[in-house]
């Protein structure tokens, strides 16, 4: 049986680790809010550009000499996952899913014949990707969005690295595996086709929304333009999934964090409980030695 | 001249720089530089290093060093889509001389066509904030 002292080190190490959660929760909650007004001031940006794509390819006529990036490469062999996760753990199983979905996605393209490469955005997706899949990691970028903030011209960096693989013809068909974040208590894993890129088909309502009649003149013409377009747009729907990510990172770690504060407390009450029922036990038994040896006396 | 404005927004990836109506807007585009007055046809552009100088309501101006982009243009509206934004106030002469030559020396060292095409590009965007400083 544990001794008072036993009873009394355990809830003072539960106490102090409540109060760590509930720290970590505070400070997430903060960061979530951070996190969410960033993926709000993109929004602008993000929305400017679907709408200008979908106007541009409204005036292009996709030909074999359209950019590869809209068109594919006319082959769909190989396969690229960019799997995008947190650098930190703690977060529930905000990871954990997202990395068992991918993995479910390239044991089926594996399955169906496919040749599957991975990149991996953010330590945890390395880390645990690395164990059955050391073989298909080609890159892995971390610590991005480290210092709270989430930098264009890292997002540039990742884009620019993979279109060069496109460019070599390293792979035909690109997905981004990411949470999104749906709310603070839903953020479900998410796959994006990147290449080929699929148009929104937004175009027309676009148009008669602004009631124009004048056709666009484009500089340089459609297709030069639409070639310029592709890849900043790529880059703005992975700066879009890393603000999104993000966003779900520190919802996902308010949410285990306030429930491994409630269990502490629920673990403190019994192991107060415990600890008061010991020592009552523990004074009636030193009564009763009083008692008898006073009575044997 | 007239009173008519139209809604000028300027858009980077992190944030809505500026969003107000504006009188005239200048704007260096990848095959010139054009400016826009309201009631401008409709025109979709790409985008040059350089400066984009636009007057609002008032007849104040304000000069904007943008690093490339894209430009959107309607009659009642111009949307700038610029990756990287900054107000030429703000540009430091002596600082952007000494990233120059950094990068002037960067580019010697830089081996393989891709990694020179990108030194080339950032040299390209330093000369034009020099030249948008001077």
């Amino acid at each position: 049986m544990p001794s008072l002292r036993d009873y009394r080190d355990r809830i003072s190490s539960v106490k102090s680790t409540r109060k760590i959660t509930s720290a970590m929760k505070m400070v997430a909650a903060a960061k979530l809010k951070k996190a969410q007004d960033a993926a709000e001031r993109a929004q602008p940006y993000s929305n400017s550009m679907a709408e200008m794509m979908a106007r541009v390819a409204g005036g292009v006529t996709l030909t074999p000499s359209s950019p590869k990036l809209l068109i594919g490469s006319g082959n769909d062999q190989n396969h690229l996952l960019i799997v995008m996760t947190s650098d930190r753990g703690l977060c529930g199983g905000f990871n954990g899913n997202l990395i068992r979905f991918a993995k479910i996605k390239t044991k089926q393209l594996l399955k169906e014949g496919k040749n599957v490469q991975l990149i991996t955005i953010g330590r945890k997706a390395r880390d645990i990707l690395k164990r059955d899949h050391a073989d298909l990691i080609i890159k892995s970028f971390t610590g991005i969005g480290g210092k709270d903030k989430i930098n264009f011209n890292d997002v540039n960096e990742i884009s620019g690295y993979m279109l060069g693989l496109f460019e070599e013809g390293q792979f035909d068909v690109c997905h981004l595996v990411y949470n999104e974040f749906k709310s603070v208590l839903s953020q479900p894993p998410q796959i994006q086709q990147l290449i080929p890129f699929s148009l929104p088909t937004v175009n027309n309502e676009i148009k008669s929304e602004d009631g124009l009649k004048s056709p666009y003149t484009f500089e340089p013409e459609e297709e030069a333009l639409l070639a310029e377009l592709l890849p900043k747009n790529i880059s703005m729907q992975i700066f879009r999934a890393l603000l999104d990510s993000a966003a779900g990172e520190q919802a996902a770690r308010m949410t285990a964090m306030d429930n491994a504060t409630r269990n502490a407390g629920e673990m403190i009450d019994d192991l107060s409980l415990q600890y008061n029922r010991a020592r009552q036990a523990y004074i009636t038994k030193e009564l009763i030695e009083i008692i008898s040896g006073a009575e044997a006396v | 001249m007239s009173n008519k404005t139209f809604q000028f927004e300027l858009v980077s990836p992190a944030e809505k720089l500026i969003s107000e109506p504006a009188r005239y807007v200048s704007v260096p585009g990848s095959e010139g530089e054009f400016g826009v007055l309201p009631g401008h046809s409709s025109l979709m552009s790409s985008l040059k290093p350089g400066v984009v100088t636009f007057k609002n309501a008032d007849n104040g101006h304000e000069d904007i060093f943008v690093a490339g982009g894209f430009a959107d243009v309607t009659a009642d509206n111009v949307t700038i889509l610029a990756e990287e934004a900054i107000s030429v106030a703000a540009l430091d002469k002596a600082d952007l001389e000494k990233e120059l030559s950094q990068l002037q020396s960067d580019l010697k060292l830089a081996e393989g066509t891709a990694d020179k095409k990108r030194f080339d590009l950032k040299i390209e965007v330093v000369k034009a904030k020099l030249h948008a400083a001077a």
